[in-house]
C-alpha cells in the first residue's frame, strides 16, 4: 500500500506495511536518522516530532494515520539557509546536550511548547518537558527554553 | 572549529603517508604506524595525535570516544594550549582503532602513577592483571574511569602540544636564522618580535613533523593558559542539536539488514527450540537465525524484524536458577554476613577490642541496595559485515580496540583482519565496555549468515532484561561511640560479587575501621555503573555516619567535620558546601536538609540537599548544592554538567529504579516499569568547585555518590524516617 506524506516540506509515497511506526519510516525509508530511537513505548520521547503542528511520539504512530499529514523533524527546524531555530541556538548557548542522544525529541519538545504558550512559565516547562535524558541535562534544558524565548540570559557556565 | 568524524564509508583510501617522524618518548614503532594512519598528504604530523595542514588546521585525534562527558573537547583544549593553536582553526578527528594507540608510557601512567592502585577491578578482566599485560594490552581506548582527561590528556595530548611547538620554533629558527629565545609563539603563528617576521604554523609543519621532538618538552606556565580551565564550548554540540551526529544506531549502508534478538529471559539459559515458520511469513523478514542462547530475526527493517521477532514462541532452558529472587538474594547475603568468614578484609585497629569496649555507646544497622540499570538512552545497536574473510563493524563502545578483539575472538579470525569504527555513543555510563556488550559475539554470529551488512538493535525490552546491573548488595554496618561522642571502632561487612576495598575510600579518622566483604554471586553479569562501587559503598558509610551523628546528638555536619583532619581537602570541601547550603539557617515547615561526603575516583565531593516528603508519600529533592574538589579544572563548564548529571542521574536511582528478579527471570522491561527521573522531578544543582593545585581527579562519576546518602539524611530530617534501602519510592510520613 502506497502512502503519501510529507516530511520536512517535501512529499514522499511510501511503501510500506501500513502499521510500520512512522519512526522507522522517517529514519530507514528517508534516512533522517536525528529522530530517535528510545524505547518503541512512547515512553521516553527521543522520537518525537511534529505532526500537523503537534508533538507527537513517532515510534508509537502508524504510517497509515499519517497519510496527508505534514511531519516535521529536527532535521526541517532550521531555516533553509541553516540559520539555527532559536531554540537550537539556545541549546547551544547554555551547553545543554550531553550524550546528546535524547536531545532531538527534547528540542522538538519545547519548539511545540513555545508555539504553543509563547512564553512558557517554569510550571508550564515542567508540565510539558517529559521525555527522558539519561545524562541529567534538565536544568540546562530549563535555562534553554526561558532563554529561547528571551526570559533568562544564558551564558556558558563557568564557575556555577 | 567543529568535530569532524572519519567518513565511515571510506575505506583506508585516504591514508597516504606524509610527514612522518621519530620520537623519542614513546615507541617508535607503535608511534610511526599511528603516524601512519592519520598522516594526510602534505600535513605535518606530531607525536601520535596532532596534524597541522598548510592551511594551518590543527587536527586532533582523540583516542577516546564521548558519550557526552564533554573530554574529547578537553582533550583539544590542552593539546591546543600547549602549542599555542589558533582555536578557531582546531578540529577533532577519532583516532583510528589501532594498537598504536594504546601506548606503554601512558599505560604505566594509568596504571600506576594517576591512581592510588593499580588497575581498578572494572577494568580487569579487559586489561589483564599483570603490569606487562597491562602495558601490552590496557587499551588507551577505554573511556572509563573518570581518566581521559586525566591520563591521556595530561600525560598525552599536553606533552604532545608542548612538543610540537617547541620543533615549530626550532625549524622557524633555522629559517629566519635566529635564535630560538627570539621567537615567541601565538594562534598558530611563530613571531620575531626584532624584525616583525612572522611565520604561520602550516608553513612550518612538514618540515618540523621530521624532527625529534622532546620526550619531556617545555610546558607553559599555567597562569598563561588561554583555553585550560576556560569553559569553552564543547565541540561536538552543534551537531546534537541538529540531527547529523550520527550514532551507532544511525549507521547507514548499501544493502543494510537489520535484526533483533531475545536472549534467554532467565541469564544463564539456554535456546531450547524455536520454530521459524511463523516469522517466515511476514514481509520483509529474511531469516530466523537461533543462537546458543538466544533467537534473532533478521529482516529488511527494525519493524519486520521486530514482529517477526514476537511473532516467535522460542523455548528456553532456565539455566537452573528458577528459584532465585529479590528476596531471596537479599536473604542470603544477610545470612551470609551473618554467619560466613568474610572472603576479602582490610582496614586499621582493633574493632572487635573497640566495640567491646566498656562505656561506648554501640550502634548497628543494615543496608541494602537492588540491581540498577544504566538505561543509556541509545539502546545497544552494532553492525557487522563479513567479506572476503574480513570482518568490518561500526558501533559505539567505550573500548574501540578491545572490542575489536572480541569481535576477532567471536569470529575466530585474526584481530588485523577486523576494522573497528567507532561512534558517538548516546550514554554509556559503564554499560558499553566490551566485557559486558554480549552484542558483539551476537552481532559477529548473525553476520555469518548474510553476505550483507547487518545492523543487530536491542529493543528496549532487551536492553532492560539483560544489562550488567549494579549488583544488588547487602551490608550491615557496626560501630562505636566513646563517652566524647567521638568514634571509637566502625566495622563495614558488605555481600556483593565484587571486592570494592579499592573504591571505597573511608575518609574520616577512627581509631579502629574494619571493610569486610562477602563473595555472592547469583546469575547476573554484575558490572560497572557510574561510580561503580563507590555509589553503594557511599550509600552505606554516609547514612551511616549521620545515623551515629543522631546517637551522638551532634549536628550532622559538625559530627563529620570533627572526625576529619584540620586543614584537610575534605574539611574544607565540607565547610563549602555547609557555608553556600545557608546549614544552619531556617528552612520551610516540612523540609529537611541532609549532607553527605564522598571521595571517589581522586575527587572528593559534598552535597547538601534540600527536600521533603510530598502528602502522597513522594519525596522530593527540592535543591542540590555541591562543593568539588578535583583538582585543576580543563574545562569549567564541562565539569560543573559532569558534577550536574551525575546528581540527577544519582536521584533518580534512588529515588524510583530497581531491576527486580523473579524466578531467575528481571521483572522490569521499559520505562513504564523503570521509571527515570523526569525534569518536573529535576532539582536545581548549584556546583561549586574549590580552587586547588591538588592532582587531577575524575569528573563523570564522582558526583553520583554523596546524593543518595544526602537525600536520606534530608528525608530522615524532614520527617524522623531513616532510608536503609534503595529505592526511596514512597516514604509515608513517620
Amino acid at each position: 500500500m502506497a502512502i503519501d506524506i510529507e516530511v520536512n516540506a517535501k512529499s514522499y509515497l511510501i511503501e510500506a506495511d501500513p502499521a510500520t511506526p512512522l519512526l522507522w519510516v522517517i529514519r530507514e525509508e528517508l534516512g533522517l536518522t536525528g529522530t530517535k530511537f528510545g524505547c518503541g513505548i512512547g515512553a521516553c520521547g527521543a522520537c518525537s516530532v511534529h505532526v500537523d503542528g503537534e508533538i507527537a511520539r513517532s515510534c508509537l504512530i502508524p504510517i497509515a494515520a499519517v497519510a496527508g499529514k505534514r511531519i516535521l523533524t529536527i532535521e526541517g527546524i532550521s531555516a533553509p539557509n541553516g540559520t539555527l531555530h532559536p531554540v537550537q541556538q539556545a541549546w547551544i548557548d547554555a551547553q545543554v546536550p550531553q550524550c546528546g542522544y535524547c536531545q532531538s525529541g527534547q528540542i522538538m519538545a519545547a519548539v511545540a511548547l513555545i508555539k504553543k504558550i509563547g512564553l512558557p512559565s517554569p510550571a508550564h516547562i515542567d508540565e510539558a518537558m517529559t521525555n527522558i535524558c539519561r545524562c541529567g541535562t534538565y536544568p540546562r534544558i530549563r535555562t534553554a527554553i526561558l532563554a529561547a524565548t528571551g526570559q533568562a540570559a544564558v551564558a556558558v557556565q563557568g564557575h556555577s | 572549529m567543529g568535530i569532524k568524524r572519519r567518513a565511515f564509508l571510506v575505506g583506508g583510501a585516504a591514508l597516504i603517508g606524509g610527514g612522518l617522524f621519530a620520537v623519542s618518548w614513546s615507541e617508535r614503532t607503535a608511534t610511526r604506524r599511528a603516524a601512519k594512519l592519520v598522516a594526510l598528504d602534505k600535513a605535518g604530523v606530531f607525536q601520535t595525535w596532532i596534524r597541522i595542514s598548510e592551511d594551518d588546521t590543527v587536527t586532533i585525534f582523540s583516542p577516546h570516544v564521548d558519550f557526552g562527558q564533554g573530554s574529547v573537547t578537553g582533550l583539544a583544549q590542552m593539546a591546543a594550549d600547549e602549542l599555542d593553536a589558533d582555536w578557531s582553526k582546531v578540529v577533532v578527528e577519532s583516532a583510528p582503532v589501532n594498537v598504536a594507540f594504546a601506548n606503554a608510557p601512558l599505560a604505566k601512567g594509568f596504571a600506576g602513577e594517576l591512581l592510588p592502585f593499580s588497575v581498578p577491578p572494572f577494568l580487569q578482566g579487559i586489561v589483564g592483571s599483570s603490569f606487562a599485560m597491562i602495558a601490552r594490552n590496557l587499551p588507551l581506548q577505554v573511556t572509563g574511569g573518570s581518566s581521559t582527561v586525566r591520563a591521556t590528556g595530561q600525560m598525552g595530548m599536553r606533552v604532545a602540544g608542548a612538543a610540537a611547538r617547541a620543533a615549530l620554533i626550532a625549524t622557524a629558527a633555522k629559517r629566519l636564522r635566529v635564535r630560538e629565545i627570539e621567537l615567541s609563539t601565538a594562534n598558530s603563528r611563530v613571531l620575531h618580535a626584532k624584525s616583525g617576521r612572522m611565520l604561520r604554523y602550516g608553513e612550518l609543519a612538514a618540515e618540523a613533523a621530521d624532527m625529534t621532538l622532546s620526550a619531556e618538552p617545555k610546558f607553559k606556565d599555567p597562569t598563561a593558559y588561554r583555553l585550560i580551565g576556560k569553559p569553552i564550548p564543547r565541540l561536538d554540540i552543534p551537531a546534537k542539536v541538529n540531527g547529523t551526529a550520527i550514532y551507532g544506531m544511525d549507521v547507514q549502508l548499501p544493502n543494510l539488514r537489520v535484526a533483533t534478538i531475545m536472549a534467554a529471559p532467565v541469564r544463564g539459559g539456554k535456546l531450547v527450540g524455536v520454530d521459524p515458520a511463523p516469522a517466515l511469513g511476514i514481509k520483509g523478514v529474511e531469516k530466523v537465525i537461533q543462537l546458543d542462547n538466544a533467537v534473532a530475526v533478521l529482516a529488511s527493517g527494525y519493524w519486520p524484524a521486530l514482529i517477526g521477532l514476537r511473532a516467535l514462541s522460542p523455548k528456553f532452558s532456565d539455566g537452573g536458577h528458577a528459584a532465585l529472587s529479590s528476596s531471596s538474594i537479599a536473604a542470603a547475603q544477610a545470612a551470609k554476613i551473618k554467619t560466613d568468614k568474610p572472603d576479602h578484609k582490610s582496614g586499621h585497629g582493633d574493632v572487635p577490642a573497640a566495640l567491646a569496649a566498656s562505656g561506648v555507646k554501640l550502634l548497628e544497622a543494615d543496608y541494602a541496595v537492588p540491581f540498577i540499570h544504566h538505561a543509556m538512552m541509545e539502546p545497544f545497536a552494532l553492525t557487522a559485515h563479513f567479506k572476503d574473510g574480513k570482518l568490518e563493524l561500526w558501533g559505539g563502545v567505550q573500548d574501540p580496540l578491545h572490542s575489536r578483539k572480541v569481535a576477532a575472538e567471536a569470529a575466530n579470525i585474526s584481530t588485523d583482519q577486523v576494522t573497528f569504527h567507532p561512534m558517538i555513543m548516546g550514554g554509556a555510563f559503564g554499560r558499553r565496555l566490551p566485557g559486558y556488550c554480549e552484542i558483539i559475539g551476537q552481532v559477529v554470529q548473525i553476520a555469518k549468515q548474510t553476505p550483507y551488512p547487518v545492523k543487530l538493535i536491542w529493543s528496549r525490552e532487551e536492553e532492560v532484561k539483560h544489562g550488567s546491573y549494579r549488583p544488588q548488595a547487602s551490608a550491615r554496618l557496626k560501630a562505636a561511640l566513646d563517652q566524647n561522642g567521638r568514634i571509637a571502632g566502625w566495622s563495614t561487612d558488605y555481600a556483593q560479587s565484587e571486592d570494592a576495598a579499592r573504591e571505597t575510600r573511608f575518609v574520616y579518622e577512627v581509631p579502629a575501621f574494619a571493610l569486610r566483604h562477602y563473595e555472592f554471586s547469583t546469575n547476573q553479569h554484575d558490572g560497572p555503573w557510574r561510580s561503580v562501587n563507590s555509589n553503594q559503598n557511599g550509600f552505606y558509610c554516609e547514612s551511616f555516619m549521620d545515623e551515629l551523628a543522631v546517637a551522638a546528638n551532634e549536628d550532622p555536619y559538625q559530627f563529620r567535620r570533627k572526625h576529619l583532619p584540620p586543614g584537610s581537602r575534605h574539611a574544607a570541601v565540607l565547610d563549602d558546601v555547609a557555608k553556600r547550603s545557608g546549614w544552619t539557617t531556617p528552612l520551610s515547615a516540612g523540609h529537611g536538609r541532609g549532607i553527605a561526603l564522598v571521595e571517589s575516583f581522586n575527587t572528593i565531593v559534598a552535597h547538601v540537599i534540600e527536600a521533603s516528603v510530598a502528602d502522597d508519600g513522594r519525596p522530593r529533592a527540592h535543591k542540590v548544592w555541591s562543593s568539588v574538589d578535583c583538582g585543576r579544572i580543563v574545562n569549567p563548564d564541562g565539569a560543573a554538567a559532569q558534577i550536574m548529571g551525575g546528581i540527577i542521574m544519582a536521584l533518580s536511582s534512588c529515588l524510583d529504579e530497581a531491576i527486580t528478579l523473579e524466578q531467575g527471570a528481571v521483572v522490569q522491561s521499559n520505562f513504564h516499569d523503570y521509571p527515570l527521573l523526569k525534569l518536573a522531578q529535576a532539582p536545581d544543582v548549584d556546583v561549586h568547585f574549590m580552587q586547588s593545585n591538588a592532582s587531577m581527579g575524575g569528573l563523570g562519576e564522582p558526583g553520583v555518590p554523596p546524593t543518595a546518602p544526602a537525600l536520606a539524611n534530608a528525608i530522615f530530617a524532614a520527617t524522623g524516617k531513616r532510608i536503609r534501602q534503595l529505592p526511596f519510592r514512597n516514604q509515608s510520613k513517620a
